[in-house]
């Protein structure tokens, strides 16, 4: 950590507060002038700040949003119409938050893949890796409360399936799948609490956010060479280098973000849940949003019991596992920094691991691809054996890989970017 | 390498989009939707104002028979080229329940501007048992609840035909090939000439469904033209604002590609 650097401000009173909180200090030392940060960042260190910027702007949106919507089963999807229709800009705030929700992930997906293809997770880094993931699986649970809440057809048969996942759990699975429900199957109590955890939850992301730039602070950025900055030539200022360059990534993110909004607000949607909840009537296929395909394959995946075979007795049945495997693909990343056993951080020095990386991302393609499909077919082996494939790469491939792989040379240092063995 | 690895995210993110596109595509009818080129698509795309009001005549005179509108209030017409006197007129032919009167008794009223299209049918029940048991959805948003929406509608309309060979096909209902399962509880509705189109275009089934889906589109979305209007202006600020940031950044950044040292040690 670079030595903390403390703000005089010339204005009195200014300075009169700063001496008593000093957040000018803090902006200053975290985001600011007096951040030395690796000089070689490159554009896929954009997506933290972006990821950042969308929490925000589904928070103000989603506050807006929150004022004139109504969380009860009779009048829901009327009150997104009405909102839509009679609110003032209501219509583009609603597409603004939906495909806002989408525009979140896909940050997050490439903030998160730079990570693993540079090596982010690990060593001094763990902390601030796993608090990354602690974000993402709140993301997973706003978002999915979220799409319940306008209480289409997907919005009640997503939750229906979603929820009735938790029932696998040993013991007290019935028990938890009550609590969600309120009662006795998706309805009006499971709309409200719902909308009271969506609305809560962006914020306890937020401080989850705070804590990860904070562990940032602490560990300082990893940068495209993966080795530690070795003196104060490695460095420049994170201000106005890299505030700069998180302004013109924004533009351009926000470009595509805009055409969406403005020229293609329901791509991203399902045609379904432009029908009202009908417990009824079930869909022809019930599938989540796009960012939750790959996880929604895995949980599909699994479609035997473990048992004594010959018997009828089961030890773990068939959707327990389902979930078990669901949950454990987030879960293990977890322990990704000491699944990884090389010394070298970035794959620009591991050929080997890069392929396994480019295979890593096939894979979650293939996934995403099948958790769109219904599970017949083809679809259900592509989806096992993408799901075997996913598990292995983290439980086995990186394990041993890091004892077995010859990396390249790493470089001397950032700002000398000369290979050593070259010398 | 780093272009490289640039290239390989962007055909891995393109291909995620495509698939997330193709996985809603998930239909059991026995035809895909006929394309149709509509005027509100694509990024200048406008609803085609004749039309509306032609698709308007074709829902009031037919459709509202049995389908309700029940986002569409008589006001929305103004967003369709009329005048508010003949939006006041039009609404006036129509009934709706008032305030109870004194005596607590139940009463009727003109509808005003103000007031939601009255649906055919007082309840679910009342509907079914009119139509066979099938129950006529609302089609304020049937254009957006459907996948291709627009193509769908137009060709579900113009679609009915003899059932196919040894396909049976259940007293009261009709074969069409673009409904999922291909019976479906809604005989025909649009037959050449039952409309006497108010300029004297010649009622085609083509061209009532092409206008009737207009109209429909333009009560799914109102705001369908605001939106793009909009988006517009949002673009070319977004694309000014984002060409300066680059260029402030060439030049902010030029002496650290020189290679200056910002640290002493
Ligand atoms: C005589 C009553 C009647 C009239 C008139 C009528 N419909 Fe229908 N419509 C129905 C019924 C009943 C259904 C439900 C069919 C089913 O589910 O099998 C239906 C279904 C539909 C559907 C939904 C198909 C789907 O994918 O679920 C659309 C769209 C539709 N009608 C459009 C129209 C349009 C447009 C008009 C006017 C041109 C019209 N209908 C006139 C009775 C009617």
């Amino acid at each position: 950590m670079a030595e903390w650097e403390t703000i005089k401000p010339e204005n009195k009173a200014l300075g009169w507060f700063e001496e008593r909180l000093p957040i000018l200090s803090l902006v200053h030392n975290v985001v600011g002038p007096g951040t030395p940060t690796p000089r070689n960042l490159n554009y896929w260190w954009n997506f933290g700040s972006l990821a950042g910027l969308m929490l925000v702007i589904q928070i103000l949106s989603g506050v807006v949003l929150a004022m004139h919507y109504t969380p009860d089963t009779a009048v829901a999807f009327d009150s997104v119409e009405r909102i839509v229709r009679d609110v003032n800009y209501g219509w583009l705030l609603r597409p603004m938050h939906a495909n806002g929700a989408s525009f979140f992930f896909i940050a997050v997906y490439i903030h998160i893949l730079r990570g693993l293809y540079y090596g982010s997770y690990k060593a001094p880094r763990e902390v601030l890796w796993m608090l990354g993931l602690v974000i993402f699986l709140l993301m997973m649970a706003t978002a999915f409360m979220g799409y319940v809440l306008p209480w289409g057809q997907m919005s009640y048969w997503g939750a229906t399936v979603i929820t009735n996942l938790f029932s696998a759990i040993p013991f007290v699975g019935e028990d938890i799948r009550t609590l969600l429900w309120g009662g006795f199957s998706v309805d009006n109590p499971t709309l409200k609490r719902f909308f009271s955890l969506h609305f809560l939850l962006p914020f306890v992301i937020f401080g989850v956010v705070i804590l990860h730039i904070w562990a940032k602070k602490v560990s300082d950025s990893g940068n495209p060479l993966g080795i530690e900055v070795k003196s104060g030539a490695d460095q420049i200022p994170f201000h106005p280098y890299y505030t700069i360059k998180d302004a013109f990534g924004m533009g351009v993110f926000f470009l595509i973000f805009a055409y969406f909004i403005f020229f293609a607000p329901d791509a991203l949607g399902h045609p379904d849940n432009y029908i009202p909840a009908n417990s009824m009537v079930t869909p022809d296929s019930i599938v989540p949003e796009w960012y939750f395909l790959p996880f929604y394959a895995i949980l599909r995946s699994i479609t035997f019991d473990i048992g004594i075979p010959g018997t009828d007795i089961t030890f773990i049945s068939a959707k327990l596992l389902g979930v078990i495997a669901m949950f454990a693909s987030i879960l293990l990343l977890f322990a990704l920094p000491w699944l990884d056993t090389s010394k070298v951080r970035s794959a620009r020095f591991r050929p080997t691991y890069r392929w396994f990386f480019w295979f890593l991302v096939a894979d979650l393609v293939l996934l995403t691809i099948v958790g769109g499909r219904k599970p017949e077919g083809i679809y259900p082996l592509l989806g096992l054996l993408g799901t075997a494939y996913y598990f292995a790469h983290f439980l086995v491939i990186m394990p041993i890989l890091g004892f077995k792989e010859k990396t390249l040379p790493l470089p001397e240092s950032i700002a000398n970017p000369v290979v050593k063995a070259a010398e | 390498m780093t272009m490289k690895f640039t290239k390989n995210i962007a055909v891995a993110l393109i291909a995620i989009a495509g698939v997330a596109g193709a996985a809603s595509a998930s239909s059991k009818a026995d035809k895909e939707p006929i394309k149709q080129v509509w005027s509100f698509e694509g990024v200048t795309g406008k609803y085609d104002q004749a039309a509306v009001q032609r698709g308007w005549q074709v829902y009031q005179q037919v459709c509202s028979a049995c389908h309700s509108l029940k986002y569409f209030k008589f006001r929305n017409l103004a967003g369709m080229g009329y005048e508010d006197d003949m939006i006041k007129a039009f609404a006036k032919e129509y009934e709706v329940a008032g305030e109870p009167d004194d005596a607590g008794d139940e009463t009727v009223r003109a509808a005003l501007p103000q007031d939601t299209f009255p649906a055919p049918f007082p309840n679910e029940n009342a509907a079914r048992a009119s139509n066979g048991g099938a129950l006529p959805p609302d089609l304020s948003l049937i254009v957006k609840a459907r996948h291709d929406g627009a193509n769908y509608v137009y060709s579900l309309l113009t679609g009915y035909s003899d059932a196919p060979a040894g396909r049976d096909i259940a007293e009261g209902k009709s074969y069409n090939g673009y409904f999922k399962g291909g019976q479906i509880g809604m005989a025909s509705p649009l037959s050449e000439g039952i409309i006497d189109y108010e300029g004297g275009m010649p009622a085609t089934q083509e061209q009532m469904a092409r206008d009737v889906v207009q109209f429909l589109m333009y009560v799914a979305e109102p705001k369908l033209e605001d939106r793009k209007h909009m988006g517009f202006s949002v673009m070319l600020f977004l694309l000014a604002m984002t060409i300066i940031f680059y260029l402030s950044m060439k030049k902010i950044w030029k002496p650290v590609k020189e290679g200056k040292n910002f640290y002493e040690d």
